[in-house]
């Protein structure tokens, strides 16, 4: 099978069995790979009602079609599961080396089912693979961790593990592999917890076959070159995602204070360029990338090393927690990685506790002494370690924004910002339709990743609500995650600016199935319209309702800067949510019609 | 003319030898690489890189004289004359003439200049 290693490892923690199973091309034809696979395993294998954090539920981490080849990007690796923070769909991304050793191991996926009696790490050395004791690893942070197995195996190993937040089954906990990449949303890393595997190790040797090696060579000369040649690399190469925390701040992006307004007063000192000059000291890039948005950081105030912080760590344990300097989100950064909780979550969440302690809805005696209030650096760092070990108010913060503040009750939910049970990232919407759109729509909850749509918002003017609007996003919300599925970052397209439609050549010549993008985009459709049924499955009474926005962008209007005073009225997301459902032919409870997953051969799905 | 690397530039994506390994043996395989990455995380966190550079050494302890140089100058290691012996691996001060699996012969950089085409840091050159 050109372009896949072509065998999918399964390993059942309950009773230690590992099998290699054939890939099977139709549903590589069909789905691609990545988030397509996980989606269909998940589906298929799955049993509807599956308590996420029980032994049915299982883990799928995949690579794509172009994962470990030489394509700009090719290393990323998706991991699917039921979601514990949501209770739907979670399809977590990470870059790195892992998703190209796998395939070079000789695999495009390992599905993860049942748990462990004891705690295991997954050793594969090409066609060697055991499950082997890591009793002494469980406790220990997710970079110490890896430190210690890349010593005890050798360097040339790649290493994905948990931390105590995964251990501890926090809610939003992450898988960190290459010191300080995640997996980060929708707990994909409790999940691993609660299966008692600590790590995963892989070493592979193996060559990748394609369809048309001239052509591929070819078409990777062409792509690279043009990625070498982008106006934007220089400074994407100097900043990295951190190129836009200067500019979110100036248009009234940047969420601060938990998303009350989009404007932060300390906000230059965590802009890209005074991170640069202050504490970055390698460009740490993924697998075959030429544009590394990685940059790995040190920091002399707390002594400590860590990958970042990306932009949505500095905008969520930033100014969403009015820290005002870029050393203390160094070290936020910091210890949600080594304690393996995912850093978006923890700033969304750690801002609501602060937002609900200034407002008097959590006291000095919710919080065991420590005054929670926005700005105060220490009390930040408390939290993600209390969290991380569900210790205090930290066990309540632990289940996440949406779960805390039912159980918090006193109004808290109007400062919970999030949609179905995901914490929203780092942009402020109270005046950003489109953007609105993609957090309501989001096939996770509140993700950026799906439709990065904030710049069109700018471009078009941020109040508009016009079916362009609304194409807009739905076709952001195909091109995206389709690169989720192939197994590839999307960033060279998006920074670069590289033609997208470059990719389909490449998929031919490394597949030798002749694709259109069109074609391609149709499968990522098709994907998106499974994971919607998905929720429906999955979730009691899913619909339109579980697609409004958080009540802060509808009912409580920006305090301060740029959108100070605006909101988006209710009907107007609405308004949004009629027009999205009518393009993507979905009825209005937002269910896909059987005419369109007649159109996208999903009937057995209905 | 040989290869240079600047290591303080390097981000670690091995594009490079995926491009060394593909010219080589029109594989998709990093390990098939004339060149290496060795990372140093999470302290002090950087990345050495490893060029061959020309020094000749290769051929000095080569017993059957199998290493001539390319017209650029390269050393390069004749299959047909190898013994694979390894005296070669053995002796690079870089560690950078390597054997793969299923072939007898080392190999090393026969500066062919496609990991310069594919660095997309510039850590890469090829000079006097």
């Amino acid at each position: 099978m050109n372009g896949y290693a072509g065998t999918i490892l399964r390993v059942n923690l309950t009773t230690g069995e590992i099998r290699k199973e054939p890939y099977d091309p139709a549903v590589a034809r069909d789905f691609l790979g990545g988030r397509g696979l996980g989606i269909y395993t998940l589906w298929h294998e799955v049993p509807a009602g599956t308590d996420p954090l029980s032994p049915q539920n299982k883990l799928i981490a995949s690579t794509g079609p172009l994962s470990g080849l030489l394509v700009p990007g090719a290393g990323k690796m998706d991991w699917t599961c039921k979601a514990p923070l949501t209770g739907g769909y979670a399809s977590a991304s990470v870059g790195g080396h892992l998703t190209a050793e796998l395939k070079y191991a000789g695999y495009d996926a390992i599905i993860l089912e049942g748990v462990s009696a004891r705690p295991v790490y997954l050793y594969i050395d090409d066609d060697r693979v055991e499950l082997r004791d890591a009793s002494d690893l469980w406790g220990r942070g997710s970079i110490t961790a890896e430190e210690a197995l890349k010593k005890r195996l050798g360097e040339d190993f790649q290493i994905a593990t948990i931390g105590p937040g995964g251990e501890n089954l926090v809610k939003y906990a992450c898988i960190t592999h290459d010191y300080g990449r995640q997996a980060g949303r929708g707990g994909v890393g409790a999940v691993m917890g609660s299966k008692r595997l600590k790590a995963i190790a892989v070493r592979g040797s193996k060559t990748i076959p394609v369809a048309d090696l001239p052509r591929f060579w070819e078409l990777a000369h062409a792509m690279y070159r043009a990625c070498k040649e982008a106006e934007g690399l220089p400074a994407w190469q100097r900043y990295g995602t951190t190129i836009v925390t200067s500019w979110c701040d100036e248009v009234g992006a940047l969420p601060t204070r938990n998303f009350q307004q989009g404007s932060f007063e300390h906000g230059p000192n965590l802009y890209g360029q005074v991170m640069r000059e202050k504490i970055v000291i390698t460009d740490k890039g993924c697998f075959a990338c030429p544009s590394p948005c990685g940059k790995y950081s040190y920091s002399r105030k707390h002594g400590i090393r860590v990958e970042g912080p990306e932009y949505e760590t500095i905008a969520l344990l930033g100014s969403n927690v009015a820290l005002t300097d870029i050393e203390d989100v160094a070290y936020a950064n910091y210890l949600c990685d080594e304690l393996g909780i995912d850093s978006i979550s923890a700033g969304n969440v750690i801002a609501f506790a602060m937002e609900c302690f200034e407002r008097g809805i959590l006291t000095p005696k919710d919080t065991d002494g420590l005054e929670l209030r926005f700005g105060n650096a220490e009390a930040t760092f408390a939290m993600i370690e209390r969290i991380a070990r569900r210790e205090g108010l930290g066990d309540l913060l632990a289940e996440g924004v949406k779960v805390a503040a039912e159980r918090l009750g006193r109004g808290s939910a109007d400062w919970a910002v999030h949609v179905k049970g995901m914490e929203q990232s780092g942009y402020e919407t109270h005046n950003a339709t489109a953007m609105l759109l993609a957090y309501m729509t989001a096939d996770v909850g509140a993700h950026h990743n799906r439709a990065w749509a904030i710049t069109y918002d700018l471009q078009v003017g941020r109040d508009q609500v016009t079916p362009e609007k609304v194409a807009r996003v739905i076709l952001l919300q195909h091109i995206r995650p389709l690169f989720d599925a192939l197994g590839a970052c999307r960033l060279q397209w998006v920074e670069l600016g590289i033609d997208v439609t470059q990719y389909a050549p490449m998929m031919a010549a490394i597949t030798g199935i002749e694709r259109s993008w069109e074609d391609l985009l149709k499968i990522s459709e098709r994907i998106w319209n499974l994971t919607r049924l998905y929720w429906f499955r999955e979730v009691p009474g899913f619909g339109r309702e579980w697609d409004l926005p958080a009540p802060r962008f509808y009912k409580h209007p920006a305090t301060g800067g740029p959108t100070e005073g605006q909101l988006t009225p209710l009907e107007t997301a609405q308004r949004l949510l009629d027009m999205y459902y009518a393009q993507r032919g979905w009825d209005g409870n937002g269910r896909p019609t059987a005419q369109k997953l007649a159109e996208l051969g999903l009937s057995e799905y209905a | 003319m040989r290869l240079y690397a600047d290591s303080s530039r390097c981000s670690g994506c091995k594009a490079c030898l995926l491009a060394c390994a593909f010219s080589h043996f029109q594989e998709n395989n990093p390990r098939k690489a004339a060149l290496a990455i060795i990372p140093h995380f999470p302290a002090p966190g950087n990345y050495e890189v490893r060029v061959c550079t020309q020094c000749g050494e290769c051929a000095k302890v080569c017993p059957v004289d199998a290493i001539p140089q390319n017209e650029k100058g390269a050393y390069y290691i004749d299959p047909g004359l190898c013994i694979a012996c390894d005296a070669c691996v053995d002796a690079c001060p870089e560690g950078v003439v390597f054997k793969i699996p299923g072939r007898e012969a080392p190999f090393e950089c026969d500066l062919c200049g496609e990991c310069v085409n594919f660095c997309g840091m510039n850590v890469l050159s090829i000079a006097e």
